[in-house]
């Protein structure tokens, strides 16, 4: 009875050229661009400069903060007026005003001041691009210091250096870090969404109706619903690791049999949720927006984008009720830091244990319905 | 053993009733037919004998099984075929048959015989999908699929709603050649004229039975005397029927109207008012062209007749 239905499934799977497009699109977008286009690394910060003494150390520091890579120079102001202007018009993001006297001040007093003000409306470019430039501005510092220690008897003033150590992403790869989650976000929409589109699909047509009046079982049904949907669950997961590798060169720190067995019993938890919002939902449009509010939820209460230790207390508690926490975080962990099985037994329950709520919940409800 | 029989089955949904207790009994091999408006509570009917929906009282028995213990039976032993086309639109046309033959483990060619006389007419396009086929087609297709697994009974809801009048016609014909093999059938339509067509009918308003009877008999228990009246301005005519006091009521039948015309005390068999009265009443009202004729009663007299008691 099943391969009869399998059969069918399949048939339609394949006839239905949207279906075909999606599987073969979905892992190439979601790993190839998405990628290069969600990132936190800051570059490209436009810079106005106010340069009020036209001296050699401010076209110094000028020059520092140009070669860094992460400004552009846009505007070049005569004052600090014209510069915020700039700004307003969204020529520029931050303004570095350099003094008038800045070099002589330097040179005579040991001590000149620079004002550095940024637009702060997108608070993570105004706040990191503010820090590039301290950092910068420290250097150039550091760097005439030693210039103006003209003689060597004179004892050297100490100061600090700090050399930080990044373990599992050495090079602070804004990528590394979000490819794993990525290839989940992917597959939460091939076993999350299609399935249940599909069965509210034949309760819109009527062709429910039909199937009802055979002898096929509920179960035996459903489970022909989902089975080309993990099959594909799984597809799409093995090119979606197979992307990361050829084209990120990003290879799995642990074993990635480890990654296949998570992500079966999140395939598992998820289409069981599927099956939930497909036999509350009436009509495709319906189950549409109801699994795209409860995904966005998942998402955002993942710790996906932001950690979710940022989270007040109450949001934090909520994020353990989203099965894209457990598996973002076990994907991220095997990939970057290599966790073994043991190590992730407490997201191995949660998910089993959102596999089993998702599941029986679906049972039930699909009774209920008839 | 009867095909099928249900007693007094109610169903209700939200707090509307759709079926108020309905009863009847179908025999084996006959063609039954349940006519009434739409919302008169058929399809719910329907969806109750064939396991689809529990009713909240009542018993029901298709083949001697109980319809609520016994559906895993019962969905061997009947075949549906809903209103709306149901069938898969991107699978072809013998993919469907296909599916639905092996779902109940036999195949096309096992009972090839049966459907033959429908398929053959969609066979030439077998390799088309179900989805671009025509109106008359699908339903031939329909149909085959539930046919494919000899049902013993044959639910049909509504076959010939939306169907064009030679398609209406054949799917008649070949609903009494399945009758010759032995298949009880109920059909639901809301085309009165369909009605002749039946062994029995029953007909359906409000979720209740007005009666159950052969064509025949029904249209000969047909209790007032009726006329049909036609003149120049059918419209004003209607209005005016209505103002006599000795129409009992009046309905507009295509080109002419049908009215019922009270009786006289003394002599149940007379009309208060002789068609020369009436004829004068209505020139009075300033008509042209009256014609006045006594006619027979159709099944759609009997209905609104039935439905006004």
């Amino acid at each position: 009875m099943l391969r009869y239905l399998l059969e069918k499934e399949f048939k339609q799977f394949w006839r239905s050229k949207a279906m075909i497009r999606t599987v073969l699109f979905l892992p190439f977008t979601s790993l190839i661009i998405y990628p290069l286009v969600a990132s936190f690394d800051i570059r490209n910060v436009k810079l106005s400069i106010v340069d009020n003494d036209k001296g050699m150390y401010s076209q110094q520091l000028i020059e520092k903060a140009r070669s860094s890579g992460y400004f552009r120079i846009t505007d070049v102001s005569g004052n600090y007026r014209q510069a915020l202007k700039s700004i307003e018009s969204n020529k520029a993001d931050i303004i570095l005003e350099i003094p008038l006297n800045f070099e002589r001040e330097l040179v005579r007093n040991g001590q000149a001041d620079l004002m550095v003000s940024a637009n702060a409306v997108n608070g993570n470019k105004g706040g990191l691009g503010t820090a590039y430039l301290n950092q910068i501005i420290s250097d150039f510092n550091t760097g005439i210091r030693t210039r103006l220690q003209q003689n060597p008897d004179e004892p050297i003033i100490p100061s600090m250096e700090i050399l930080p150590l990044y373990r599992y992403n050495p090079s602070l790869d804004y990528k590394v870090f979000m490819i794993p989650a990525l290839i989940i976000m992917m597959l939460t929409q091939m076993i999350g969404f299609l399935p249940a589109m599909n069965i509210v699909g034949e309760k819109e047509r009527g062709t429910i109706e039909q199937m009802n009046v055979t002898s096929v079982k509920k179960f035996t049904f459903i489970l022909a619903k989902l089975i080309p949907f993990w099959v594909a669950g799984y597809l799409v997961l093995t090119i979606g690791i197979l992307i990361a590798f050829f084209l990120w060169k990003l290879v799995p720190v642990g074993f990635i049999g480890t990654i296949f067995i998570f992500a079966s019993i999140f395939i598992l938890a998820f289409s069981g949720f599927g099956l939930v919002i497909s036999n509350y939902a009436s009509t495709v449009q319906q189950a549409m927006f109801m699994m795209f509010f409860f995904v966005m939820t998942f998402i955002f209460m993942s710790g996906l984008y932001t950690p979710v230790a940022n989270m007040p207390e109450a949001a934090q508690w909520f994020s353990n009720l989203s099965p894209l926490k457990y598996i973002i975080e076990v994907l991220r962990l095997i990939y970057l830091k290599g966790s073994s099985f043991l190590q992730l037994l407490p997201q191995f329950l949660a998910l089993c244990g959102f596999a089993i709520f998702f599941n029986t919940w679906a049972v039930l409800s699909y009774k209920k319905s008839d | 053993m009867k095909a099928v029989t249900a007693q007094h089955i109610k169903k209700s949904y939200n707090g509307v009733q759709a079926l108020k207790g309905v009863s009847l009994e179908v025999e084996e091999g006959e063609i039954f037919g349940i006519i009434g408006p739409d919302g008169a509570g058929k399809t719910t009917l329907f969806r109750i004998l064939t396991t689809l929906l529990l009713p909240d009282s009542g018993s029901a028995m298709v083949k001697g099984f109980d319809v609520i213990k016994a559906y895993k039976l019962i969905r061997r032993k009947v075949g549906y075929m809903p209103g709306r086309f149901s069938l898969y639109h991107d699978l072809t046309v013998v993919e469907n048959l296909r599916i639905f033959a092996s779902l109940f483990n036999t195949s096309i060619e096992e009972n090839y015989d049966l459907i033959k006389d429908i398929y053959q007419h969609i066979e030439p396009f077998k390799k088309r999908r179900a989805g671009a086929l025509s109106g008359g087609m699908k339903q031939k297709l329909a149909l085959s699929c539930a046919l494919i697994h000899r049902p013993e009974v044959l639910f049909l809801d509504e076959p010939t709603t939306g169907v064009d009048p030679l398609s209406r016609k054949e799917l008649w014909e070949m609903l009494k050649k399945l009758k010759k093999q032995g298949i009880a059938i109920l059909v639901s339509t809301p085309y009165m004229d369909e009605a002749s067509l039946c062994d029995r009918i029953a007909l359906i308003q409000h979720g209740i039975f007005l009666k159950t009877e052969t064509p025949q008999k029904i249209i000969a228990q047909f209790e007032n005397i009726l006329w049909s009246v036609h003149s120049k301005q059918m419209f004003q005519l209607l209005k005016d029927l209505r103002s006599n006091p000795h129409v009992l009521s009046c309905y507009a039948f295509g080109d002419t109207h049908h009215i019922t015309v009270e009786k006289k005390k003394a002599a149940p068999h007379e009309a208060a008012i002789t068609i020369a009265e009436l004829e004068a009443f209505l020139k009075e009202k300033g008509h042209l062209d009256i014609k006045i004729d006594p006619i027979q009663a159709g099944i759609e007299d009997s209905f609104l007749e039935l439905a006004n008691k």
